[in-house]
């Protein structure tokens, strides 16, 4: 099997756990929305909280794991690792953007205000930026090799910032509900809330992986158009 | 050990050199800084805002870009004629070519503070009476955050397209926490706030310092080309 081929089949099975994906989000939110009762206090608009948090972990879980793949590559140096950290950062950009906007949507109604200079919010805006930052340093270097060393070291820097960010927010103050799902005592949800935040958090991993892997062939052809024009030229 | 701080020493010698004979990024950053100072000063409705509540933040807002306009010197000189090779050649350490550089933008950027502190005194009529060392002692912290992320940030920064563009973007994200530590412990020591107020931001500054000190040093090797 050649190069392209081997892409190619990465690329459909990315499709296919993609729309596995959709059309478990669309299941989450018909639970969501006629089979989860509405919450006593906030209303119908506590509905966002089955995208918004799944979202909100997957971007930075998306992000960690360009960190981690950083380290990885300068370790090993392997192009494929590169294109891993490329495809799951961009991920996490784009599952960023939803976060940014299913955050306000929800702090309107709940908060009486879009947006609130709060510690967690702030946080994640900052990184959201650090791994733009990231995606136009890539758009910016044009050889290969250089362009994975630069990422690398501007991944791990990252994962080294996202604690010092947090830090520094946190000694600011914060308006964001308490952790309501992780913690170490049991979740402070009722069953029938948590079973659906539950399978949101499955149909979002899911998606990362879908998307990630979608994107990861994207960056496997578009390395062997690259090659093919070179070796033209 | 003495052979390394001989290389750092040298490469810190030789910017200084070629930074003297022209003096153009010192000045432009000595210009820039006073600019941006009288200018954050105008940034408010005089009537309702004291210029002393915007002073610590002016301050670094000040710093921060003074320094951003230096910092793109330190490898944009290497850059020309391909003099980071010639260097890169010379067999010395080269984490002691990196140390250099960043003792270097070092001293520039602490030159560039030490001019536009008397300026802020003086423009926004702040006392230092009685402050000036703990106030020493966080713009020595945050400078030295800033200089070595910035300087490993450059290095990079220098090789990629639109290099003056990508330095501010990659970089602004890692000047959030010693900024904002920086300005928060400023207007403290400005309103003479107990020692104790101050720990915790001192304690995030040097933990910063050390680890992105570490880090720097340690990744300059992985941007370089084989």
């Amino acid at each position: 099997m050649t190069a392209r081929e081997s892409a190619l089949r990465t690329a459909r099975r990315g499709q296919a756990i993609t729309a596995l994906a959709l059309a478990g989000l669309a299941g989450v939110y018909v639970r969501a929305l006629a089979f989860t009762p509405v919450e006593r206090l906030q209303g119908p608009a506590q509905k966002i909280y089955y995208v918004h948090v799944p979202v909100a972990i997957y971007a930075l879980a998306a992000f960690a794991v360009t960190g981690l793949l950083s380290i990885a590559y300068l370790w090993l140096r392997d192009e494929r690792i590169d294109r891993a950290a490329e495809a799951s950062a961009e991920v996490g950009v784009v599952f960023s953007v939803v976060m940014l906007i299913s955050g306000p949507l929800w702090g309107k109604p709940v908060w009486g205000t879009w947006w609130a200079w709060d510690a967690r919010l702030t946080s994640t805006l900052f990184i959201f930026l650090l791994f733009v930052g990231y995606l136009i340093m890539r758009g910016a270097i044009v050889e290969v090799d250089q362009r994975a060393r630069f990422s690398a070291v501007l991944g791990i820097l990252g994962l080294a910032l996202v604690p010092f960010i947090h830090l520094t927010v946190y000694l600011f103050r914060t308006i964001h509900p308490q952790p309501i799902l992780f913690k170490p005592s049991a979740p402070s949800l009722p069953g029938v809330m948590l079973t659906t935040i539950l399978l949101s958090l499955g149909v979002f991993t899911l998606l990362y992986v879908g998307f990630t892997t979608q994107r990861y062939a994207v960056a496997s052809l578009r390395a062997l158009r690259e090659e093919e024009l070179l070796s033209d030229a | 050990m003495r052979d390394y701080l001989g290389v750092v020493w040298a490469i810190v010698v030789k910017d200084a050199t070629v930074e003297w004979r022209t003096k153009t990024a010192f000045m432009s950053a000595v210009v820039f800084a006073i600019l941006v100072l009288s200018i954050l000063y105008f940034a408010r409705d005089p009537t309702a805002v004291s210029s002393m509540d915007i002073a610590p933040g002016a301050l670094w807002v000040t710093f921060t870009f003074a320094a951003m306009v230096g910092l793109n010197r330190a490898f944009l000189l290497e850059r020309e004629n391909q003099a980071i090779d010639g260097m890169l050649l010379t067999p010395v350490p080269r984490t002691a070519i990196f140390v250099g550089k960043m003792t270097g933008n070092l001293l520039f950027v602490g030159f560039v503070e030490l001019i536009s502190v008397p300026l802020f005194v003086l423009f926004y009529n702040v006392s230092l009476a009685g402050r000036l060392p703990q106030l020493l002692a966080v713009t020595a912290m945050a400078t030295v955050a800033f200089v070595a992320v910035g300087t490993l940030l450059s290095a990079m920064a220098v090789r990629t397209r639109f290099a003056e563009l990508m330095l501010p973007i990659l970089l602004l994200p890692f000047l959030i926490p010693p900024v904002v530590g920086a300005v928060q412990l400023t207007s403290r020591i400005l309103a003479a706030r107990p020692a104790s107020e101050l720990m915790g931001w001192f304690k995030l500054l040097a933990a910063f310092d050390i680890v992105f000190c570490v880090l720097a040093i340690l990744l300059y090797e992985a941007t370089l080309d084989e």
